[in-house]
């Protein structure tokens, strides 16, 4: 299988109080193209922080993050933006909707940074899939949290990314909702055939992805497959 | 149906050189904007009242400019006029009666005139006119014939102030000098004459072949002549007039044109409008402070947003520009607002000012002040958000993951210098606009700077004083109100620099207009002279004196008066110092009719700074004479420097032995030269004085007696001066509060949006203390005493600041003795402290009156 994300020898230091504070070390994984993969660990473990160097949102102190075959260290943080909207699709704990615009204008968003044509129509379609129809001239503040999610994962798809990064996407959601909006993901992905890293603490939830990375104290302790196909 | 992802692209496929779309970013930009526009409305209200009042100044400064362009021939009204104020001699009559088509002279000179109805006696500015003078515009009077036919009798035109101050009709007589005239009418107008001036010194026209009779043309009587002349329409008066000078200079006489009338006119004009368009631009300085806070929220409260869009792909210069035009947007939103606003107050301009100006004001818009408001309310807009804006730049997407407290605003940014250094010369250039002067553009600009670096010092010694300051002893409220002002975040930097900022200028336009206010206001009290009486021949000396006392009335001064010109500055004639500018002689010295005395001692408003007094002159040698330090200043003289004076045909060689500072608000016969005993004596002279009168009606019975009597004699009644320029104060008062009214409503604003920085600050750490039982009360004194500290201190720190610019604009702009009235300025203290407390309780008041959980969920 095609890889889309290699990891090699990553590490993150930040400064703090003058002191270097090392929170991932020597990380090395690679992800294939249409798997889903589940980042697990502790608070303070280094988990987003590796979510946010996998997606290209922050630069490596050392290694190399590969995205799609384009190495990221390269790049300035303004052509990792035109990487993201190429290649990324996001989903977060607390859903990351623009509150001024509507959910139509929301999911239209990245496909109107992209320049394309037709981008209403898709944009519904997709506010469709995740039954949200009617909903499309409602602001977020009008939306519960599971609709915000349900935008939130419409968004997310509708660039059509190769890689998909979620990172606690039921976090703020109870536990009926967090069902609903986590058959979506895996549907939706399936449907695109779209790559899935998602980062959690829920086991249960990570247990659904084909693959589990441990991580704890910024250093990768177990890459497990799930037996899930 | 999603399309499924395609193989592996190829990097290349990844479009680096994505072209910015701007209808997307103008898109995005209304977006935006459309839940925040209440919000964004402390931006647009910053920037209203100043462009508001620069408009309004602007559209009166245009329009003044084509009411001048239109009427300046009927201001002087005539093509060319010659002024001088002695006699002409052989040769120069005969050039004055050689000119023009058709030609007019007047004298004019201060008198009494006596009401013979009412009785009653007042100075005016006797005008005695022979010819068909005014050639443009006219002598406005009621009857209208009056003005054209007075000259064929024995008849006057009569201000019509003086009609109502005495009530009198037309057809009344009144007399003057020797001589009595019938009112033939009311005069409303004659060219160049403003309503103040007829207020200070009205006017009565009389024809010229009864001047004589008048009997007041005598030795030392001030008498301005002038000469009107009409030319056809070939006559270039213009060039004639600058062939005319050297001769006309030579003669101590002077002329104007119509062109010369409106450059002059303007330039006055342009004096007064720049002076309220620099109150204007503080306000507008305000508004840029205001700018620059509101921005600054504005930006905080769309970190996440800002994060959200950089994560879907939007780059930072992109994210810059969707800021950036919905900024634009505003501004000029909040620019044509101001625009309207000032093009409806300008119609309340010309009324407030109507009597300071000698022309017809139109109110009409102005398109081009509206264009220059606009443009300026636009530049401000995205000069001074661009500091706040730039920082967009900085903003990680890593924000969505999680709040990054990181500042945003790194100094190591060299574009954030680059906005400093726009933003320093913004203001150096406008300030140039409106002074005229680099150096004191320069000296403006320096100002700002300083009281910036001030007031930044300022909030960071107390930062640091703070918290060596909070002990562990104290109430919990104490040490949290009190560890607000360091604790990471704190707001106690921004909140000092622009509390202190709006103070610092509030308050010095405010000590500025007490100082001239001050300047201006003479003091009358009981034992002090409010009726001067001048003119007094030497053989009337002695009569004068007994009738004062006969009426029971004291002699608080009498003094000789000598009229004479000077003719050299250390041998150099007024045509040495014309030549050789380096000298530093001011032309107008030698063309100045001095009026000196001589006397044995220095009078109590007067202080030798310089030199030594010398009371009594020895006969044969240069006269030892003493000078006023601002006529020494105005002939670039110092002690033992020698003068020629020219008192009447006779030249007195006298040198500098002393320099005196003069109180001149102090009603005394002060002179700019004063003679010793022992040099004057014998020169024609004649005599001041100085007496009080207890109330009007001993005043017209004295005033009646005296003009009975020496009909020659005039007399300043300084009662009625004072109730004169107490008007003219007023108004003046008015329009600098009109404006200064621009600069506090600004302020205000700008303090709310000051204020509102640290809302977001303390937020999430009311909720907390709330959730952990802190009651309301307690947050209240906690925000309150954060909030009192700051306002306090930087309201002092502007106070201070304020004191300092003012002693500096006082001593070196308006050369004035400086001093503070103390408790208008504790008022400004209090008030901008208590305002302080009020707005920042204000904005607290949505956390205190909601549940701690309803904020969380809503700051989740």
């Amino acid at each position: 299988m095609e890889t889309i994300l290699n990891i090699a020898n990553l590490g993150k230091t930040y400064k703090s109080a003058g002191r270097a504070l090392t929170v991932l070390d020597n990380i090395n994984f690679s992800i294939s193209a249409g798997s889903t993969n589940a980042i697990v660990g502790p608070s303070g473990s280094g988990k987003t922080t590796l979510l946010g160097l996998c997606a290209g949102l922050d630069s490596a102190s050392t290694g190399i993050v590969e995205l799609n075959g384009i190495n990221l260290g390269n790049l300035s943080e303004d052509k990792r933006a035109q990487v993201r909207n190429q290649y990324v699709g996001f989903i977060f704990q607390n859903f990351q909707l623009l509150p001024t615009l509507t959910a139509l204008e929301n999911v239209m968003v990245p496909l109107e940074l992209r320049g394309e044509k037709n981008i209403k129509a898709r944009a519904l379609d997709l506010l469709d899939k995740v039954g949200l129809a009617d909903r499309g001239h409602h602001y977020p503040a009008q939306l519960s949290g599971g609709e915000q999610q349900r935008v939130s994962l419409a968004r997310a798809f509708s660039n059509s990314p190769k890689i998909l990064f979620a990172d606690e996407p039921t976090g703020n959601l109870d536990a009926e909702t967090s069902e609903k909006v986590v058959k979506l993901i895996f549907d939706l992905n399936r449907e695109a055939g779209t790559t899935l890293v998602l980062v959690t603490h829920d086991l249960e939830l990570a247990a659904k992805t084909h693959r589990i990375i441990k991580i704890k104290g910024g250093k990768l302790i177990a890459d497990d497959k799930t037996g899930n196909e | 149906m999603i399309k499924p992802v395609m193989n592996n692209a190829p990097m290349d496929t990844v479009n680096f050189k994505r072209m910015i779309n701007f209808g997307w970013l103008f898109k995005m930009a209304l977006r935006d904007s459309r839940r925040n526009r209440g919000r964004l409305l402390l931006f647009i209200s910053s920037i209203v009242f100043g462009i508001g009042a620069l408009v309004a100044i602007y559209s009166f400064r245009y329009n003044i400019q084509n009411d001048v362009n239109e009427q300046a021939a009927s201001l002087i009204g005539a093509d060319l006029t010659i002024n001088g104020n002695k006699e002409p001699d052989a040769t120069m009559q005969k050039l004055l009666d050689g000119l023009g088509d058709d030609r007019s002279q007047e004298r004019s000179f201060p008198s009494m005139v006596y009401f013979i109805r009412s009785q009653s006696t007042r100075l005016v500015q006797v005008k005695a006119l022979q010819g068909a003078f005014p050639y443009y515009g006219e002598l406005e009077t009621t009857p209208i014939q009056a003005g054209r036919e007075f000259k064929a009798g024995k008849n006057a035109l009569v201000d019509k102030t003086l009609m109502l101050q005495f009530n009198a009709k037309v057809n009344d007589s009144i007399k003057v000098g020797n001589e009595t005239f019938l009112i033939a009418g009311v005069l409303n107008k004659a060219p160049g004459q403003t309503g103040i001036s007829s207020g200070i010194a009205p006017v009565v026209y009389i024809p010229m072949q009864y001047l004589d009779k008048t009997g007041l043309i005598t030795v030392g009587s001030r008498i301005n002549y002038s000469y009107y002349y009409k030319f056809g329409s070939k006559t270039d008066v213009e060039k004639l007039a600058k062939k005319l000078d050297p001769q006309l200079d030579k003669a101590g006489f002077s002329y104007n044109t119509v062109e010369g009338k409106k450059e002059g006119t303007s330039r006055s004009f342009a004096d007064l409008s720049n002076f309220l368009s620099l109150v204007g631009f503080i306000a507008l300085l305000l508004g840029c402070v205001g700018v620059a806070s509101a921005i600054n929220i504005y930006i905080r409260e769309k970190i996440q947003s800002i994060a959200i869009m950089r994560c879907m792909g939007v780059k930072a210069s992109e994210a810059f520009l969707i800021y950036l035009i919905q900024i634009t947007g505003i501004g000029l939103i909040g620019s044509v607002a101001g625009a309207i606003l000032g093009t409806s107050i300008q119609h309340l301009l010309p009324y407030v000012l109507k009597d300071f100006l000698p022309i017809t004001i139109s109110v009409s818009i102005s398109w081009m002040a509206i264009g220059q408001g606009i443009l300026l309310g636009l530049i401000i807009s995205i000069l001074f958000a661009l500091l706040p804006l730039i920082s967009i730049r900085n903003i990680s997407p890593l924000n969505t993951l999680r709040l990054s407290f990181d500042d945003t605003t790194t100094m190591r940014d060299p574009l954030r210098w680059l906005v400093y250094v726009l933003m320093l010369l913004f203001i150096a250039s406008f300030s140039y606009l409106q002074l005229d002067s680099w150096a004191s553009a320069a000296v403006f600009t320096l100002g700002i700077i300083i009281a910036f670096l001030i007031l930044t010092a300022i909030a960071w010694l107390l930062i640091r004083f703070t918290r060596l300051l909070v002990m562990s002893s104290w109430s919990y409220i104490w040490r949290q109100g009190f560890a607000n002002l360091y604790r990471p975040n704190n707001q106690t930097i921004i909140l000092t620099v622009s509390i202190g900022l709006s103070t610092a200028f509030i308050c010095t336009l405010f000590l500025i207009q007490q100082l001239l206010i001050s300047q201006v206001t003479l003091s009358t009290g009981d034992n002090q002279s409010n009726m001067i009486l001048f003119d007094i021949q030497t053989p009337q000396k002695k009569g004068v004196a007994d009738l004062t006392r006969k009426e029971g009335l004291p002699i608080l001064s009498q003094v000789p008066m000598i009229i004479m010109r000077l003719e050299k500055v250390n041998g150099k004639t007024a045509a040495d110092a014309k030549k050789d500018s380096t000298l530093n002689i001011s032309q107008n010295s030698y063309n100045y009719e001095y009026r000196v005395t001589y006397r044995d001692s220095l009078t109590s408003s007067e202080t030798i700074t310089s030199g030594t007094w010398v009371g009594k002159a020895e006969p044969g040698k240069d006269i030892p004479v003493s000078a006023e330090e601002r006529f020494a200043r105005r002939i670039n003289a110092k002690v033992g420097d020698k003068l020629v004076f020219n008192v009447q045909g006779v030249l007195m060689n006298t040198y500098i032995s002393s320099i005196r500072k003069v109180n001149w608000n102090k009603i005394s016969t002060n002179f700019q030269v004063v003679f010793p005993t022992g040099s004057l004596e014998d020169a024609p002279q004649i005599h001041v004085l100085l007496t009080h009168v207890p109330s009007n009606t001993v005043s017209a019975k004295y005033q009646q007696a005296v003009v009975k009597q020496y009909p020659n004699v005039s007399i300043i009644d300084l009662g009625l001066v004072l109730s004169v320029l107490d008007e003219l104060l007023g108004k003046i008062g008015y329009v600098i509060k009109f404006m200064t009214g621009f600069s506090i409503i600004t302020g205000i604003i700008v303090l709310i949006s000051s204020v509102r920085i640290s809302k977001y600050q303390r937020i999430q750490e009311s909720v907390l203390l709330r959730t952990l039982g802190g009651s309301r009360k307690q947050i209240f004194a906690i925000t309150a005493l954060e909030y009192l500290f700051l306002g306090a201190l930087s309201a002092l720190t502007g106070i201070v600041i304020a004191v300092g610019s003012s002693w500096l604009l006082a001593k070196y702009s308006f050369d004035m003795a400086y001093s503070v009235n103390f408790l208008p300025v504790i008022a400004i203290f209090f008030i901008i402290t208590l305002l302080t407390v009020v707005i920042g309780l204000l904005n607290s008041r949505g956390i205190l009156n909601r549940s701690p959980l309803e904020v969380l969920r809503s700051n989740a």
